[in-house]
């Protein structure tokens, strides 16, 4: 009877837990999205934040895009052969990269850069009192901190994305049309015509979904750690919440990735 | 104009732990009081309850009379904008240099412009004796450097309200006197309640108005610094014993 009770009041406990991290993350987004209205807006640090979330990854996302593209390319190459459509490249590769690959692959680098770095500094600010010294100086850290992390990576995001997209499809064409041999009239046109405004759309769509998940975990566990529990103290917590921060957010990525195709196509 | 601080009532534990047991007590507006009291008694985290950094499990903490454990973030921040604050741990914002830590308020804040912002800095650096510094990081200070740099981030803003936790521990004997004799004069000009938690018994008496001793979940007022030697409360002798009894040693074995 008793372990019956411990167990029901331990399954209460931790229902009751989630259900207020939740919620601390729910007013977490809301006041970071507030943030961003408060004035004065902080240009500066935006600039500085587009600079490090964004510039530094850029040239990461550009290896990482041009070997993804030759890869695609390379697969879709022996592929498409069998049925005898090697001409159709240039629409398999920059369709498999503008829909999924650009979006998904360019926040998966993003989170692992910048994700954890804002959770790992946040989550310094926090316990060693930062936040706490804000707060009593009156100064809102939202506007002063987390709101340009905000804007700056939805700022970045999509215009990494674009760049991951461009230099993939230049990948795709390096490896069917220079090494493989595709007629590169017809690698062009296919792109040309079935690449639609409606495929660069979703791609967008997909890449400001992802950058307002980076930013939302990533500030949002760094500057609530003390408030997370079984995550340890002092470093170790930091450490403990950078991953948590990275394994939620990936996981977040792929499964609003797949939702949003889902209900888009 | 002067800010009283009222705790009326107030208990605050942590687990099974009591830390403050129906505390009453009045911090009178204009003066100073010194908080003395051992070491995990509770001192700063009175300081954090009057901060509403953490909220009492039961009582009111009252300032200028408005309960600041019933108000909203919004309200709170409002009566935040009059206090100079000084953490034990000085909690310096330390990816910025030692110049914009103390310029933060005046930016933030007051939005000054950058000329008037530059000025003031450097006279803040230069009472607090940190004349050269300012381009340095928090973390290349000592930790005395590091109290002086909170000091005059906390008196920037021409605070009503000054919470000090333990601003001398750590600081040479001069620099310590430098510090009371700078916070004395502007006391005096500007007139704002202050709460200096303070292990610099009895030199901090000079500065006092009244001490409050705390110890086992309560305080004791003294209304006079020279009080404290005369209470019969155990506690009380033994931890003024144990303080100045330090001092006193240490200055006859100087001697
Ligand atoms: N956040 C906290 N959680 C649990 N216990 C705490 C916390 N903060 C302080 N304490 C405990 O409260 C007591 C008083 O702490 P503190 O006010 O820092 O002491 P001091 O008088 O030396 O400043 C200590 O025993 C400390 O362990
Ligand atoms: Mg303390």
């Amino acid at each position: 009877m008793g372990v019956i009770v411990n167990g029901i009041t331990k399954l209460g406990q931790v229902t009751t837990y989630h259900v207020q991290d939740a919620g601390r993350m729910g007013q977490f987004l809301c006041a970071a999205i507030g943030g961003c209205f408060a004035r004065p807006f902080r240009f500066r640090e935006v600039v500085r934040q587009i600079r490090l979330i964004g510039m530094n990854s850029m040239p990461l996302i550009l290896f990482i895009g041009l070997f993804s593209g030759m890869v695609i390319g390379l697969q879709g190459y022996h592929a498409l052969r069998q049925v005898a459509s090697e001409g159709r490249l240039g629409v398999f590769v920059s369709l498999t990269l503008v829909r999924e690959l650009g979006p998904v692959f360019t926040a998966l680098m993003v989170t692992g850069r910048a994700g954890s770095a804002m959770c790992a500094e946040l989550g310094i600010m926090r316990i060693s009192e930062q936040f706490d010294a804000l707060d009593c100086m009156a100064i809102d850290p939202f506007r002063y901190l987390i709101s340009p992390k905000l804007i700056a990576t939805l700022i970045s995001i999509p215009i990494l994305t674009l760049m991951f997209d461009l230099i993939g499809i230049a990948g795709g064409y390096l490896s069917g049309v220079v090494l493989l041999g595709v007629n590169p009239g017809a690698f062009m046109t296919g792109i040309e015509q079935k690449v639609t405004d409606a495929d660069i759309y979703l791609g967008l769509y997909k890449s400001l979904a992802f950058a307002l998940l980076i930013v939302w975990v990533g500030t949002g566990r760094g500057y609530l750690l003390h408030k997370i529990q079984s995550v340890g103290f002092g470093a170790e917590a930091v450490s403990a919440v950078t991953t948590q921060c990275v394994v939620y957010t990936s996981i977040g990525i792929l499964v609003w990735n797949y939702l949003i195709t889902a209900v888009c196509l | 104009m002067s800010v009283e601080i009222e705790f009326v009532d107030v208990v605050k534990r942590f687990g099974s732990q009591t830390i403050l047991d129906h505390v009453n007590v009045k911090f009178t507006g204009g003066q100073t009081t010194v908080i003395a009291g051992g070491s995990g008694q509770g001192k700063s985290v009175s300081i954090k309850l009057i901060l509403g950094l953490m909220a009492p499990d039961s009582g009111h903490i009252l300032i200028d009379g408005v309960d600041i454990t019933k108000i909203s973030k919004k309200e709170l921040n409002e009566i935040r904008t009059r206090f100079g604050v000084l953490f034990q741990g000085v909690a310096l914002l330390d990816s910025i240099t030692v110049f914009d830590n103390v310029a933060l308020p005046l930016r933030e804040r007051l939005r000054l412009s950058e000329a008037e912002v530059k000025s003031r800095v450097e006279q803040a650096l230069a009472q607090y004796d940190l004349q050269g510094q300012g381009g340095k990081f928090p973390a290349q200070l000592s930790g005395g450097m590091k109290k002086r740099v909170g000091l005059a981030r906390a008196m920037m803003v021409e605070p009503l309200v000054v919470l000090f936790d333990e601003p001398t521990t750590g600081l040479d004997p001069q620099i310590t006197k430098d510090i009371y004799k700078l916070f004395f004069e502007t006391q005096r000009v500007y007139g704002f309640t202050s709460i200096i938690v303070s292990h610099d018994i009895p030199k901090v008496f000079n500065l006092a108005d009244r001490v409050v001793v705390l110890g086992q979940g309560k305080m004791s007022v003294f209304e006079q610094p020279e009080d404290i030697q005369h209470s019969t409360d155990p506690h009380i002798i033994q931890f003024v014993q144990e303080t100045m009894g330090q001092v006193y040693s240490s200055s006859y074995e100087l001697a």
